[in-house]
């Protein structure tokens, strides 16, 4: 086994130090050392976008990416898309009212997903949606309340 | 998965000294390597992270061309306007490959070198045998379910299915790719199977793809990348094409044009019957349907791959009425 190595994680605008072997996932780092079960595994092998979280802003998976390769990154999970107690991110709102999951295990994925669709500016259609959210796969099915709660969102952004 | 150690390469020298030992494995976005990690089917012992490498994920258009740095991710070189206005296809053929958040983890050099999908190759433990894993151990597909499995370029030891799009975009525009000062041509860097489907690429131990560069045309001006496939988005192509088109002033004469396919070969394949076929004809839809056929001379079809045949000859015909306005 490769000695663990000491490794700082910036997750959700705190500084968290690991000891982890260089084999371990930025999603096992979440879910297994940090608690941080919000980020959903899936398929585990980049099939299925329940693992999507942020990277300096950008979207990617956290089942293909290893944990010693962000360090020094900026990562944001669902954990951190709102401060405990404040108001929920207009996207989680959106699912919400639109009823965008069913069973729910795909949805801090999805939603994840979608932030970073709307602020890439891909959510301009019903069309350009599913496309831009193909990543995320729904084994219920919800998806046109899914297409309804990005279009919402991304109308309410200016 | 198997375990590894990893290191941070700050320069293209240090990635070079760092991987030349056997097992040591280059990591960029990862996405094919993690994967096939955890597969079973690669079992890297050192992982050498290139993507702190400065400068190297630039792009640069010029009148002469595009040059793309090795670590630019597909996301940002497929939104790229210039890339947009003056290569179409290669932005298309980027953002039709894979999902969001993988166009924005995969680098461009990393995906010219994903492997294939084939099944049996993904799947160690239940197919031991295969020839791009294990030389000489035979090959699973052969027999087996082959309707992802190629029809072009095949052998008798492999007939696994070239994945990518980028590469098929880019054979067709006689793109290079750079491996610091060596210079290799797009359509030479792919090898075929033949007897030793081990070998891929013509990438020595040590060896990384620094740059891809693609000469500016009038072709690749006016180019389309079509991608058909059994879902209509994050899926790998039953059959696509890569097609640019240069017309004279009458607007009807085709006087360049340039096709390469994708999802049925074993390689990124270029068409350069096909081409001359049409090199100087009218662009019409019999005699574009009829030139079509021509891209697929010499498939053998190994049970239900054969579909690719007349479909893939199809997409070719779509997608250069589609380029030339005409459908």
């Amino acid at each position: 086994m490769t000695n663990p190595a000491t490794i700082r994680l910036e997750i959700n605008g705190r500084s968290h130090t690991l000891a982890l072997e260089p084999r371990v996932t930025l999603l096992d780092a979440l879910r297994e050392h940090l608690g941080l079960t919000g980020t959903k595994k899936g398929c585990d092998q980049g099939q299925c976008g329940a693992c999507t979280v942020h990277v300096d802003g950008a979207r990617v998976l956290a089942c293909l990416t290893l944990a010693a390769q962000v360090e020094g990154r900026a990562i944001t999970t669902i954990e951190g898309l709102s401060a405990p107690g404040a108001a929920l991110h207009p996207v989680q709102a959106a699912f919400l009212e639109q009823d965008a999951f069913q069973c729910g295990y795909c949805t801090p994925g999805q939603i994840m997903s979608a932030v970073a669709c709307i602020r890439e500016g891909h959510a301009a259609s019903d069309d350009e949606i599913r496309e831009y959210m193909s990543g995320n796969l729904c084994r219920c099915g919800a998806y046109p309340h899914i297409v309804a709660a990005v279009r919402q969102a991304a109308e309410a952004t200016p | 998965m198997m375990d590894f150690s990893y290191t941070r390469a700050r320069s293209i020298d240090e990635a070079r000294d760092l991987s030349i030992v056997p097992a040591a494995m280059l990591l960029a976005g990862g996405t094919t390597l993690l994967d096939l990690a955890k597969c079973g089917v690669v079992e890297p012992t050192r992982l050498i992270d290139i993507t702190h490498i400065e400068n190297l994920d630039t792009i640069t258009v010029t009148d002469s061309g595009a040059a793309i740095g090795a670590l630019a991710k597909m996301s940002r070189v497929a939104d790229d306007p210039r890339i947009r206005e003056n290569f179409p296809a290669i932005s298309e053929s980027l953002s039709l490959a894979a999902s969001a958040q993988l166009r924005n983890m995969a680098t461009v050099g990393g995906n010219l070198l994903q492997r294939t999908r084939c099944a049996y190759f993904r799947d160690p433990a239940t197919f031991p045998a295969c020839n791009k894993r294990a030389p000489g151990s035979g090959c699973a597909a052969v027999g087996g379910v082959t309707r992802n499995h190629a029809v072009l370029g095949t052998s008798d030891a492999c007939i696994a299915t070239y994945p990518g799009d980028l590469a098929v975009a880019l054979v067709a525009f006689d793109a290079v790719i750079h491996i610091g000062p060596r210079a290799i041509p797009a359509d030479e860097f792919f090898l075929l199977p033949g007897a030793t489907p081990h070998r891929e690429v013509a990438l020595l131990r040590g060896e990384m793809i620094t740059e891809i560069t693609i000469p500016a045309s009038p072709a690749a001006r006016r180019s389309t990348y079509l991608k058909i496939r059994d879902r209509q988005s994050y899926e790998f192509a039953a059959a696509s094409a890569a097609v640019g088109l240069d017309l004279a002033p009458d607007g009807r004469t085709i006087t360049d044009i340039r096709i390469a396919l994708g999802g049925v070969a074993t390689i990124p394949w270029r068409c350069h019957a096909a081409e001359e076929a049409l090199r100087g004809e009218k662009l019409d839809p019999e005699t574009i349907a009829r030139a079509s056929a021509l891209a697929m001379q010499g498939a053998d079809a190994r049970g239900a791959n054969r579909y690719k045949i007349d479909l893939a000859a199809r997409v070719v015909a779509r997608a250069i009425l589609k380029t030339g306005e005409i459908s």
